[in-house]
């Protein structure tokens, strides 16, 4: 093989496998991404039964219930809306009523949102950014908030 | 006066790195055998007064300075000593300080065992190193200083996060940072070669040990990192595809390319341009790792509050340096020589294959990490890129690269036998079927592609195990021979060995977790029995335990076998940190062989119950140990080239020189 024919089949192998995975990129791209929604979001969009999504906001005060086997029923809100959520499993340490929260799961044909994960926060002044975007969009965003958020905090090495 | 001296020397080593990046800098250029000569000197000292700084840190933090800001946010004087000391990183200011310190300890290194580098080299890639110094000591003079004093100085520091107090966040951090500093100096020589226009095979030689090095520590601190969540988390995930581990994956990835393709220009002199290439991206992934998880953009375990000017400075710092290499590349790439011609199926081309797709791998990682903070700030649209995506992207991009490894090194150089190879690997491929069939006939209900992954993985171990074999004989010449052989080969051939096996055994251990673990979440009370694969947990109650800077309430569990055999006691417990009003559920683990039970506890509950999570990890601790197989690889071969980059006369070794071909 000549110098040229060797360095067209290297060429060629290059872009082949950029092909590949630029077309693996936008096949799970399609298919796998997961949209951010407030609960007013769910509302005005009209998200349909079945999607999956993530829902932030503040988990309402007073509104969780614990069932059997570890069966929990909690309402997220940002001030404007709000959304009953399912869960069944162990709630992370640092789940409480009134603070930030981000739930994945589908929302059920009767707007009940049933969660499979329960994201877990690691700071008790942490905010996720999602959740206060959310709020402030929604008005309900206290300086209170800001005021924590502006005391750097510790967080991970990793 | 103490915080006040480490202030004071941060900012004289900033005027030291401004000198060490413009007068050698000028000598390189004007051929002043003086100026250029003022780069070691002028690392030295500013890796002495860099320590000196960091030490100030160290004595504030010990002391319990609570005065110092920094020290005031991040430490309590009742958390033990060595958390106290590992808390200096566990915060932003603390980590750029560790960042800044390692960064000059290593151009420390370059300026003291650089001495058979050329002169030029030599004095170029110290004042680019130092040129990365001066960025970050500004950054965290201006942004992120940690000497800063409060006026009433508080009785009682706001601790550290619990979640860090931890003996990982003594290993992690350091080894991440070693990982990505450490690939500075490839930067530099880069960057080096490219201002001066030149560059051979030599380069590679110098520059392999630090990438090498580079890598050994970014692939135990990742582990080491995987491993920290795995236990710390409580809900036994070894690898969330969270953005900040991303971040730490693609300098790995790039790295590992450049590890390979570094070998191919020092042996045959081709692959410079894309060397070189690759030298700058895999600092250029460091340097926006460290920008991802420092500035605050991502939603991540990560995060600290977020700082805009900080978000700012790092962009700045990133668009200067990554922008700024790219530009230069572009410019004097073309006027580098091309060299070493090879057939595709070689050697090189092999290796050429694993670039291909590492680089490929890396790509996906990038986008999937990028993706949405490129579509939020174009669109608003919030989305999160998670498992899913990875998995469709990443595996199918390394099945390919796992299946070719095995291969790379029984091909030769320049023009290889691929029949050849593959009639060596039968061995390989056989075991490979048997163990695709056992674990089908063994499996009860798991993934249809589970059985293959096993495959795949006992072929790349089998693979690196033929490679030794082929390398020493060892089924054709008599054992004596053989094993002198063995003694004569290279050490980095037995390196590529290992840590290519190592590849195999992590794959296993992620392929068993993912197939076959189980898990069982239940509210329990004392007496209640959990079952889970073939053991049996009672619960027999909780109780309550003092800690140093905690109290815990601590679950008992007796642990058996279904048969009853009593296998011992595993202890989780939650603990409640006073100090900053915070719970971290601490998980037990209990080893049964490479297998893992891992329980952990969740809230009481009114009625006296306690939820429990209880999870069965097959072969868990294989994904770690394949990491230290990799690191005990990179070590070896380690060894071998320090004791030849120090001797340039490599005639001596002929035989030597023949096998090395790692």
């Amino acid at each position: 093989m000549t110098r040229k024919r060797r360095r067209l089949v290297l060429i060629g192998g290059g872009l082949g496998v950029l092909a590949i995975a630029v077309g693996l990129m936008l096949n799970a791209l399609r298919d796998s991404i997961v949209f951010f929604n407030s609960p007013s979001d769910v509302v005005e969009k009209h998200v349909a039964a079945g999607t999956r999504m993530r829902l932030g906001g503040l988990v309402k005060a007073d509104s969780l219930v614990r069932g059997d086997n570890l069966r929990v029923r909690f309402a997220v809100t940002d001030g404007e809306r709000e959304i009953a959520v399912n869960y069944h499993g162990v709630l992370p340490d640092l789940f409480r009523e009134g603070q930030g929260v981000v739930a994945e799961g589908v929302l059920d044909g009767a707007g009940v949102f049933e969660a499979d994960t329960v994201l877990a926060k690691h700071d008790e002044t942490y905010m996720p950014k999602e959740v206060a975007a959310a709020l402030k969009k929604s008005g309900h965003w206290q300086d209170d908030y800001a005021k924590k958020a502006a005391v750097p905090v510790a967080g991970g090495g990793k | 006066m103490i915080a006040e001296l480490g202030h004071y020397a941060l900012m004289l080593a900033l005027g030291l790195a401004l000198i060490q990046g413009s007068l050698p800098l000028v000598g390189a250029r004007s051929n002043d055998a003086v100026l250029m000569s003022m780069a070691t000197p002028a690392a030295l000292a500013q890796f002495v007064f860099v320590a000196l700084s960091f030490a100030a840190l160290a004595v504030c933090y010990v002391t319990s300075d609570f005065s110092v800001l920094n020290v005031y946010e991040n430490s309590n004087s009742a958390m033990p000593l060595i958390y106290r000391l590992t808390s200096i990183w566990g915060n932003h200011e603390g980590s750029m300080m560790l960042w800044v310190f390692i960064l000059t300890f290593f151009g420390a290194l370059v300026a003291v065992f650089g001495n058979n580098l050329p002169v030029k080299l030599k004095a170029n890639s110290l004042a680019v190193q130092a040129w990365i110094a001066a960025a970050f000591d500004l950054f965290i003079l201006i942004t992120s200083n940690p000497f800063l004093r409060i006026p009433n100085a508080p009785f009682e520091g706001r601790d550290l996060n619990p979640i860090l107090q931890d003996p990982g966040l003594a290993f992690h951090p350091p080894m991440l940072y070693l990982g990505y500093v450490g690939f500075s100096i490839a930067f530099s020589f880069a960057i080096a070669a490219l201002l001066e226009g030149r560059i051979d095979a030599a380069w590679a030689r110098w520059v392999r040990p630090w990438v090498l090095g580079a890598w050994m520590c970014l692939t135990l601190g990742i582990a080491g990192g995987s491993y920290w969540a795995y236990y710390e988390l409580g809900w036994g995930g070894y690898w969330f595809w969270d953005p900040v581990e991303n971040a730490s994956l693609m300098p790995w990835l790039a790295g590992t390319a450049l590890l390979h393709s570094a070998v191919v220009m020092e042996k045959r002199g081709a692959l410079k341009v894309w060397t070189i290439l690759l030298a700058i991206l895999a600092f250029s992934l460091s340097l926006i790792g460290t920008f991802l998880v420092r500035s605050g953009v991502l939603t991540s375990v990560h995060s600290f509050a977020t700082d805009p000017t900080r978000g700012v400075f790092i962009l700045a710092i990133l668009a200067i340096f990554i922008g700024g290499a790219l530009a230069l590349y572009a410019a004097r790439a073309p006027l580098l020589k091309q060299g070493g011609l090879f057939a595709p199926i070689s050697r090189e081309g092999a290796l050429v294959f694993n670039n291909l797709f590492l680089t490929s791998a890396c790509a996906t990682v990038f986008v999937g990490t990028l993706y949405p903070l490129a579509l939020e700030a174009l669109t608003g649209a919030k989305i999160s890129v998670g498992p899913p995506f990875f998995n469709l992207t990443f595996g199918p991009l390394f099945v390919p690269l796992l299946l070719a490894m095995p291969f790379g090194p029984l091909l030769g150089w320049k023009r290889g036998d691929l029949l050849a190879a593959a009639q060596r690997l039968l061995a390989a491929a056989l075991l490979a079927a048997v163990a695709i069939a056992a674990s089908f006939a063994l499996q009860r209900g798991g993934p249809v592609l589970a059985p293959f992954g096993v495959g795949l993985a006992i072929f790349v171990m089998a693979g690196a195990l033929i490679d030794l074999a082929e390398r020493t004989m060892i089924l054709r010449v008599p054992f004596g021979a053989a094993l002198r052989r063995a003694a004569g080969l290279p050490r980095s051939a037995w390196g590529t060995a290992l840590a290519h096996f190592g590849i195999g055994v992590t794959l296993l251990g992620i392929v068993a977790v993912t197939a076959w673990g189980s898990e069982r979440i239940a509210a329990i009370k004392p007496g209640d029995t959990v079952e889970i694969a073939h053991y049996r947990l009672t619960f027999d109650g909780l109780f309550e335990r003092p800690g140093a800077n905690y109290h815990e309430l601590v679950g008992h569990f007796t642990v058996r076998r279904m048969s009853g055999e009593l296998l011992g006691a595993m202890e989780p417990s939650r603990r409640t940190f006073p100090a900053r009003n915070m719970a971290t559920t601490e998980a037990a683990l209990m080893s049964r062989r490479f297998s893992q039970l891992y329980l952990s506890l969740g809230d009481p509950n009114p009625d006296g119950s306690v939820a429990v999570r209880l999870y069965f990890k097959p072969q868990v601790l294989l994904i770690w140990l394949g990491a230290l197989f990799m690191f005990a690889g990179g070590a070896l071969s380690l060894s071998d080239r320090r004791l030849r980059v120090g001797a340039p006369r490599r005639a001596k070794a002929p035989a030597a020189a023949l096998q090395a071909a790692e």
